[in-house]
């Protein structure tokens, strides 16, 4: 059964959102709208302000300016009931059993102690654990203590769930277990906010992102949206050399190995077969590619938050 | 409310069930028991030691006739003041060599003998390590006196016991409001460097993220506190169930030898635990803020010395109420929050009347509440913030900022 789903409304709305510290502008004008049941990134680099961000929308700080707005709650400590948080720093009781360490995180959201234990034990069977229900979670792996802090974060069903990085330190089969989960939870009616440097994650979940950098809201849309504002990728092969053909290739067009690689014409696809046909370029093989969320978050970022997102560095 | 009453005792549950159930709970009570025990045995020890080695022994060398009546002149004094208090005589018959005896009992040791009396009653010569104003030569003439002429018996004096007297009562009653507020100093002194470090889990496990993105840091404060309150009541149980059967077994009489409190025994008992806990509360909250704000163990160990100092002071400032309820010192002492719960303690002891207590809780209840909102305030602002911290201001002016 869908949680109350708002399909129809917006979970999170956040205002020209501003945040200082000291002399330092973390946030500065941030504005976005997160679709309720939807699956909504924050993507930048470390540093940019994108946990600044996420802290002000969940009430942790507030800003030094602009309004948020969760869950049709103007202070987000209202919602908290609803709201389910893991934080880039995870931590956890290490004395604690791992079964009482989700239903303790529960219990903060408002979830009865003996309902939130029920419910941890079935959640630790789901997720393999079922065997370290009882143990503390000192001995657990690294890998495993961070799935016990995921289920704390969903253990009292949330209606909106926020992730800061939940992809960190996670091998590749656990990050295609989140993967799934985060899926699973959206498909149940969650809103699910993530901020996330690694931008294949954002493209094969979220439908709407936001690219954050220095502070500031780049981009905030679609992915469609995003990938949309770069035309096509061409890649060509020609088994002539030279010809008339060349004319239909634009200036800025770059040469990969035999390819040439360009963006798509304004005129697109036909006009430029027909000149290509007609100049003689005798097509080996030719492809419209369709601009990666790399892509598009380059174009939109810039080259050096690029890079910054690739390394994992903050950006200064 | 109810949530913020909610989310206090999620924590205080979290709190008292990891602190109590810990391996560490049990040296926590039987912590201030160690130095009770190992001070009871070795001061009965030492007493026993003193009572033995300072005790002055004199060796009385006189004809029997002679050291008869001295010994019994001894037993009559002794029979007014106590035995314990008057000096120890052992008796020899005179030898020849009665120099050469005096020397020897002087060098022997066994009786470690301070001083060798010689000579007869009417012409008695006290030799040693003594002076004439010595307190045991006085005893030694006023024994020598009654031995020589003893006094005539002296009607029977007729006591009537009252229950109490102005004088003393007021005294016994300022002793208990002592000892109260020792009690009550000694009792927040313990559990200051725990409640100082009682955030630190928190910040080094990271988890204080998930608790403030999920109930206000007012409730966190007020959760912690009470259940460090509520393990510390645990431990005063625990500690007044041992003190009072301590005191029973080794003072005549027990806890009925204290004077009865103005307020009387249950109305002084049931303050002291109020008072208690507002003294804790007061306390722990100004060291929980100030703790807060420190990141590593390293930090409270560094802060835990001048808490200590600050708390001392504070004491010394209660302590001007004792004697003098009334005194502009121990009104001042009163309204200042951090002392006002000792302070009325001791009041509660020494002076009738209820609704100065009343208003008093009131008072503590309200700073209570101002300083945990200031500590939750302060902590939100200073420690749940990413990014640097603002720079310091010189000179009303940010450094480094142009100018």
């Amino acid at each position: 059964m869908l949680r109350q789903a708002q399909h129809q409304g917006i979970a999170v709305e956040a205002t020209d959102l501003v945040k200082d510290f000291g002399e330092t502008r973390a946030v500065d004008g941030v504005s976005l709208e997160v679709p309720a049941g939807s699956i909504y990134g924050l993507l930048g680099p470390n540093g940019a302000g994108k946990t600044t961000t996420l802290r002000i929308l969940l009430g942790i700080i507030d800003p030094s300016s602009g309004t948020r707005r969760v869950l049709g709650h103007e202070h987000p400590l209202d919602a908290a009931a609803e709201v389910g948080y893991l934080p880039e720093e995870r931590g956890l009781y290490p004395a604690m059993h791992a079964r009482d360490a989700i239903a303790f995180v529960g219990a903060l959201r408002g979830l009865p102690l003996r309902e939130g234990r029920r419910r941890a034990d079935q959640l630790l069977k789901e997720h393999n654990l079922g065997d370290w229900a009882r143990k503390p979670i000192r001995t657990l792996s690294k890998g495993m203590a961070q799935t016990v802090q995921l289920l704390g974060t969903i253990i009292h069903k949330p209606r909106l769930i926020v992730l800061d990085e939940p992809f960190a330190g996670l091998d590749a089969i656990n990050q295609g277990r989140l993967e799934e989960l985060i899926r699973r939870e959206a498909r149940e009616g969650a809103t699910i906010i993530f901020s996330t440097h690694v931008i294949a994650h954002a493209e094969r979940l979220c439908e709407r992102i936001a690219i954050i950098a220095k502070g500031k809201v780049a981009f905030e849309g679609r992915v469609d949206e995003a990938r949309g504002r770069l035309r096509p990728i061409v890649r060509l092969r020609t088994r002539a050399d030279d010809g008339p053909w060349r004319a239909a290739i634009p200036q800025s067009a770059r040469r990969e190995g035999d390819e040439y690689v360009f963006e798509l014409p304004e005129g697109g696809p036909e006009p430029l077969l027909k000149a290509l046909i007609d100049g003689g370029a005798g097509i080996e093989t030719l492809a419209i590619e369709r601009p990666g969320l790399h892509d598009a978050f380059v174009a939109i970022a810039g080259d050096s938050a690029a890079a910054a997102m690739a390394t994992g560095e903050a950006v200064g | 409310m109810m949530r913020f009453i909610r989310s206090a005792f999620v924590i205080a549950r979290r709190d008292f069930s990891a602190t109590v159930l810990s391996k560490t709970f049990l040296f926590f009570l039987l912590g201030p028991l160690f130095p009770l025990l190992l001070g009871g045995a070795f001061g009965s020890i030492g007493a026993r030691v003193a009572s033995r080695t300072e005790r002055p022994v004199v060796a009385v060398v006189m004809p029997p006739e002679d050291s008869a009546r001295i010994a019994a002149a001894r037993n009559r004094l002794a029979g007014a003041i106590g035995d314990e208090a008057l000096v120890t005589l052992v008796y020899y018959d005179p030898e020849r060599d009665l120099a050469g005896q005096q020397k020897h009992l002087l060098a022997s040791g066994g009786p470690p003998v301070r001083a060798v009396l010689t000579g007869r009653l009417g012409s008695p010569h006290l030799a040693g390590d003594i002076r004439a104003d010595d307190p045991t030569a006085r005893q030694l003439d006023l024994i020598l006196r009654d031995a020589v002429s003893p006094a005539a018996p002296a009607p029977p004096l007729n006591v009537s016991p009252a229950a109490a007297a102005s004088g003393s009562l007021a005294k016994d009653r300022a002793l208990t409001g002592q000892i109260g507020q020792v009690a009550l100093f000694f009792l927040t002194l313990m559990l200051s460097t725990m409640v100082l470090s009682q955030l630190i889990e928190e910040k080094s496990n990271k988890i204080i993220e998930v608790i403030a993105a999920a109930i206000p840091i007012d409730a966190m404060f007020v959760g912690k506190l009470f259940a460090m309150l509520a393990a510390s009541v645990l431990g005063l149980v625990v500690w007044i169930g041992a003190g009072a059967f301590l005191i029973q077994l080794i003072s005549r009489g027990g806890v009925q030898t204290l004077a009865v409190p103005a307020v009387g025994w249950p109305g002084f008992l049931s303050l002291a635990i109020l008072y208690f806990g507002m003294n804790y509360l007061l306390l722990g909250a100004v060291f929980m803020t100030i703790g807060a704000q420190a990141s590593t163990a390293r930090e409270v160990q560094t802060m835990s010395m001048p808490v200590t100092f600050g708390q001392v002071l504070i004491f010394g400032f209660a302590s001007t109420a004792i004697g003098s309820a009334n005194s502009p010192e121990a009104l001042a002492a009163a309204i200042f929050p951090l002392s006002s719960p000792m302070v009325m303690l001791a009041r509660a002891a020494e002076q009738p009347g209820w609704w100065p207590h009343a208003a008093a809780l009131l008072w503590q209840g309200l700073w209570v509440t101002l300083i945990l909102k200031l500590g939750a305030r302060l902590f939100r602002k200073t420690v749940l913030k990413s990014g640097p911290r603002p720079k310091r201001r010189w000179f009303g002016r940010r450094a480094g900022a142009p100018g």
